[in-house]
């Protein structure tokens, strides 16, 4: 686990020093955090999530399977996104004997800070196989803007 | 407060799994929770498979070994760059062995939602016949 975090950085683009020493940092903390699993568990609220940046969006995934569209929340504010839901798992037939229960149904909820100030207007959700995707769109002062030199 | 926190879910890591022969093709392998349950006539089996679409899910059944095993597509843009990273992507595999006789022929698979649901329907000989026995 810990050699993955470490060694499979999706991008290894030396543009300037100063973010190869940005990304060294979150390489550390990205450690650190996997080095101290108590601490870990207690920040561990469902859904696990995956926050990734683009150029002018921010995309957080989860896995929820199971889940449907109408029981989930999202709520978004400046620099916060919030998902809460419930998973509910039907009652099968009387008489059913089972063999294995290993899937839970229950409510989750979760509050995740966002990086940068983002636009509450453009905010994309979509559940598709069991995989919420919400793009949600930077704030235009935090978007990087391209500039031309005459 | 007991009922509360029972009905919270909680946070489970995704089951890597330690196949016995190497792969061939790189990635993690994850096996999917299941539920399984047996009526008179038949086994149904749901797993969550989250991230797999129906065409890249493989339902195998030989030997009396049911093998489930899904590939996923990426998910990440190509230009997009990781800030937290809490669970990973990658194949599902399992593998049960059945101990009633399936009638092969008419297995239903369904895929909603991320969860699959497997219908397994005993073979005729498998399902209990209650004989009544008249006084004559």
């Amino acid at each position: 686990m810990i050699y993955r975090r470490f060694f499979n950085v999706p991008t290894w683009r030396f543009r300037s020093p100063l973010e190869e020493l940005y990304r060294m940092r979150q390489q550390m903390e990205q450690l650190l955090e996997s080095a101290a699993p108590q601490q870990r568990e207690a920040a561990g609220v469902l859904p696990l999530i995956n926050l990734t940046e683009g150029k002018d969006n921010y995309y957080v995934r989860a896995e929820l399977p199971g889940v449907k569209g109408d029981d989930l929340d999202i709520q978004v504010t400046a620099n916060n996104l919030a998902i809460s839901g419930e998973r509910k798992i039907a009652a099968e037939e009387e008489g059913a004997r089972y063999h294995r229960r290993e899937r839970e149904a229950g409510k989750f909820s979760r509050m995740i800070g966002l990086p940068g100030e983002v636009d509450t207007n453009k905010v994309d959700a979509k559940l598709e196989n069991g995989i919420l995707t919400v793009v949600i769109s930077k704030a235009e002062i935090a978007k990087p803007k391209q500039i031309t030199v005459k | 407060m007991a009922d509360t926190q029972s009905n919270e879910l909680k946070v489970r890591e995704k089951q890597e799994v330690t196949s016995p022969a190497e792969q061939t093709k790189p990635g993690l392998i994850f096996t999917p929770a299941v539920d399984i349950f047996e009526t008179e006539k038949e086994i149904t089996l749901l797993a969550d498979v989250p991230g797999v679409k129906a065409d890249d899910l493989t339902i195998d059944i030989r030997d009396n070994t049911l093998t489930l095993s899904a590939d996923i597509a990426p998910v990440d843009g190509t230009d997009e760059v990781d800030i937290l990273v809490e669970y990973e992507s990658g194949r599902y595999y399992r593998q049960f062995t059945l101990g009633e006789l399936i009638n092969q022929e008419n297995i239903d698979a369904k895929l909603s939602d991320g969860v699959l649901r497997l219908s397994l329907p005993k073979v005729e000989k498998a399902t209990p016949k209650k004989i009544t026995v008249k006084a004559g």
